[in-house]
């Protein structure tokens, strides 16, 4: 991974290949809740797009992709969002995670739980890419980091 | 329904788990292993559970060969048992 010898062909293919790997796992979070997929199958795609760049481009170039620093915020991030959703229609009288009771206007039941489980998945999303490209950072570091 | 196709990809299986077992070069045993993961995500989806199916070959096969591939990196390349 240290060595400066880098194949052109991986780098052209994978470069053009990662941008369609996001694509599609954009699209398969947020079409989770009418066909196969969801956010955790999105996210780790999008985890592996990323993972294809640390291999290929290596680690500096990818960066510029998703920061290695990113790792753990994003992923708290993603837990926040999903655990807020359900905090916040506890906090308006429903129950955990009861979708019709978000506070978005104009919106009817069937419409508010749409809505309801497309922030669990971006959230979800979130959490499992983050966690997963942290896991291949720090196993890249090696033992003797923090 | 499909028992062909299902006794078909079960030897196909167990085939790739009995590669995996007995490579040297552990490499080709992690791209094995990532041959084992899609060989079954085809049999779940041949089973009808797309989901399982869909998830087996995102982490089995992607993330999960990733991390094999990254751990090599640290050690040695080949088995010495």
């Amino acid at each position: 991974m240290t060595t400066s010898s880098r194949n052109p062909i991986l780098i052209t293919a994978s470069r053009l290949l990662a941008p369609f790997i996001q694509l599609f796992a954009l699209y398969v979070i947020f079409h989770g809740h009418y066909g196969p997929g969801g956010g955790f199958q999105g996210g780790a795609m999008l985890a592996a797009s990323v993972l294809l760049l640390r291999l290929s481009v290596g680690a500096e170039r990818s960066e510029l992709k998703f920061r290695k620093s990113w790792g753990t915020p994003v992923g708290a991030l993603g837990a926040l969002i999903f655990a807020g959703t359900g905090l916040l229609t506890l906090l308006l009288g429903g129950r955990f995670l009861e979708y019709h009771y978000l506070p978005l206007p104009d919106l009817s039941r069937a419409e508010l739980h749409s809505a309801g489980i497309l922030l669990i998945e971006v959230g979800v999303g979130l959490a499992v890419m983050a966690v997963l490209v942290g896991i291949y950072d720090d196993i890249m570091e090696g033992p003797g980091g923090d | 329904m499909y028992f062909g196709l299902e006794t078909t990809l079960g030897l196909f299986l167990l085939a790739a788990a009995l590669i995996a077992l007995r490579l040297r070069n552990l490499l080709a045993a992690a791209v094995t292993l990532s041959v084992f993961s899609f060989i079954s995500a085809l049999i779940y989806l041949v089973m009808g559970a797309v989901d399982v199916a869909f998830t087996e070959a995102v982490v089995g096969a992607g993330i999960t060969g990733v991390l094999f591939i990254v751990v090599l990196f640290h050690t040695s390349r080949r088995s010495v048992d």
